[in-house]
């Protein structure tokens, strides 16, 4: 293997060697949104007029762990070693900026779909969604995963502690994914929330990944690409400028 | 060529109470094959330097070369010339020993390094703990792992920063046996230490930073004999419970119990010992010693003397680096 090569395998095998933790619980916390979100909607709510609710939930909450997974692998991978001091390892190798960026959001797009894959083989058990553009749904998960790990590895490198880094996720992260349409369809919004909902990235990863399962969405899958695949190209001008100049790293 | 070359190497941080700097024109070569020793006082810089050389901090100016490579615009071959034992004992709690051993050979892109895995394990006194996760090692078996994952890609350069503060006996005779060993077959190393007499013992050069008005500097740079026999001081040894006259007490080193008193001449262990009888201060277990690496080290910190901005003394007040690399004390 080469030197990135070996930094990716090392970051699969870290968040591998703690399943439990890193795939296993994001699954059980998907199935029980399902379980309470889908018991008590499904009688009530159909999407686009004929979608049940719970069907209709299950791209939306793979989506959302697979990008909440993807950002917690990047960033709390660099912020743990940087706190504990074991980013030195890698810090005193050759490893070009390129080879950390490939390695780190990488081994992040393979949890991000190992975990949104765990989310939805577990909820076929519930709900049988369709599959009218499979197409559309590896590219929304792989870009999804992608800018999520993207911004994962620069909230890893800006972070100094646990509490930022916290504060990053609680407060910017879970806030824009729950309200990107993954447990509704922002047609169902009054037009200013619908406008807000516009504004929001996260939105056109979710929108994007569900017309894949149900060939419809609230907006056309290309102008999701072209937003979401713009956000993914601009934050990583970013990273690879953080990690050339040894942003919070390299003193 | 030499192994290292640090050029002029200033170094400013930013920090909250503003810039604050920690070098100041570091000038110094490690020529191939040498065991350099590089000492100082805690905030003299000596890690700032390693930490330049290492690629961990970057220099405000001047320049740093591994066998011809500058740190920063060829980083990656200076790096693979570079094999560094950092001083803070750290690890990663995922792995296992030869999973961290064959992680750190993969970042250098060498494959199939088992064997030399296996040698290190074996060298350093590890070959029963390579299946043990890195959080079950003592402090000191981290230690000889920081130092094993160090040599993986088999680096020319050696770079040890105080690789035995707080180590046990047993893990310092086992390190640098080895390390001298490393040495012996060509490698290059460069060591910081506390420990004043490892670095005599081990160090053919030694250089000592001191930190001035503006930072870190090489206030001494030579051979380890010339820095002795520059010196060319013998050390009046006794134990006393009396306190010392005033006199004596301005150049005692005193620990405990026990003073040194530096005597350049003969007749200076008798007007120590006159003094001594006069003050009426009983002395017991006196002997006298040739100067060590620490006396010299003392006597540099106490004498070097730097530029201040306000009122600037000649240069030539302090100990200066001569031309030909070596210093006047």
């Amino acid at each position: 293997m080469t030197g990135w090569q070996t930094l990716f395998y090392k970051e699969v095998l870290r968040f591998w060697k703690v399943s439990f933790q890193t795939i296993a619980a994001p699954v059980l916390t998907a199935v029980l949104y399902l379980l309470i979100f889908g018991h008590v909607l499904e009688d009530h709510v159909k999407v686009y007029d004929r979608i049940g609710y719970t069907a209709f939930l299950v791209p939306g909450l793979v989506m959302m762990s697979l990008l909440q997974n993807a950002f917690a692998n990047s960033s709390s991978s660099l912020i743990q070693s940087k706190i504990m001091g074991s980013l030195v390892f890698v810090l005193l190798t050759p490893l070009s900026h390129w080879g950390w960026f490939a390695a780190y959001v990488g081994s992040s797009i393979v949890r991000g779909l190992a975990v949104g894959l765990g989310v939805f083989v577990v909820t076929l058990a519930f709900a049988r969604p369709e599959f009218a553009a499979p197409v559309w749904i590896a590219v929304f998960a792989l870009l999804g995963a992608a800018l999520l790990a993207t911004l994962g590895l620069i909230a890893g490198l800006w972070a100094d502690k646990f509490d930022q880094m916290a504060a990053f996720q609680n407060f910017v992260i879970v806030p824009m994914t729950f309200l990107s349409g993954v447990f509704y369809s922002i047609q169902s919004l009054p037009p200013f929330w619908q406008a807000v909902s516009h504004l929001n990235p996260f939105f056109y990863m979710i929108d994007g990944f569900r017309y894949g399962f149900f060939g419809q969405s609230d907006t056309s899958p290309w102008l999701s690409l072209a937003i979401v695949g713009s956000a993914w190209l601009a934050v990583s001008a970013l990273a690879i400028h953080l990690l050339r100049t040894g942003y919070k790293i390299r003193n | 060529m030499p192994a290292v070359s640090f050029q002029s190497v200033s170094k400013t941080f930013s920090t909250p109470k503003g810039p604050f700097q920690a070098l100041d024109g570091v000038s110094l070569d490690i020529e191939e094959g040498e065991f350099f020793g590089l000492l100082g006082p805690n905030g003299a810089g000596k890690t700032t330097l390693i930490s330049i050389l290492a690629g961990l901090a970057r220099a405000s100016s001047g320049r740093v070369l591994v066998q011809g490579s500058d740190v920063q615009s060829d980083y990656a071959a200076a790096r693979r010339k570079l094999g560094i034992v950092p001083q803070e004992l750290v690890f990663d709690p995922f792995f296992n020993v030869r999973e961290a051993l064959r992680i750190q050979s993969g970042y250098f892109g060498v494959k199939n390094n088992d064997d030399w895995i296996d040698e290190l394990l074996e060298n350093l006194g590890l070959a029963d703990k390579a299946t043990s996760n890195m959080r079950q090692l003592s402090g000191g078996m981290k230690r000889r792992v920081l130092v094993a994952q160090a040599l993986v890609h088999k680096p020319p350069i050696i770079v040890l920063d105080e690789p035995t503060a707080g180590v046990d006996v047993e893990l310092r005779q086992t390190l640098w046996h080895f390390v001298a060993r490393l040495n012996k077959q060509g490698h290059t190393v460069l060591l910081t230490t506390h420990y004043l007499e490892e670095a005599e013992a081990l160090c053919n050069r030694i250089a000592m930073l001191k930190r001035g008005a503006s930072g870190g500097r090489v206030v001494a740079l030579s051979t380890t004999s010339e820095l002795l026999q520059a010196a060319s001081t013998n050390v009046l040894r006794f134990k006393t419970d009396d306190a010392l006259p005033p006199a004596l007490a301005a150049v005692a080193r005193v620990t405990g119990r026990v003073v040194q008193l530096p005597a350049q001449q003969a007749e200076d262990i008798e007007s120590h010992l006159a003094t001594l009888r006069a003050a009426g201060v009983r002395v017991h277990d006196v002997e006298i010693r040739r100067a060590d690496l620490e006396d010299v080290f003392l006597s540099v910190m106490a004498e070097s003397r730097y530029p201040d901005p306000a009122a600037a003394p000649p240069p030539a007040d302090g100990p200066e680096e001569t031309a030909e690399g070596g210093v006047r004390l």
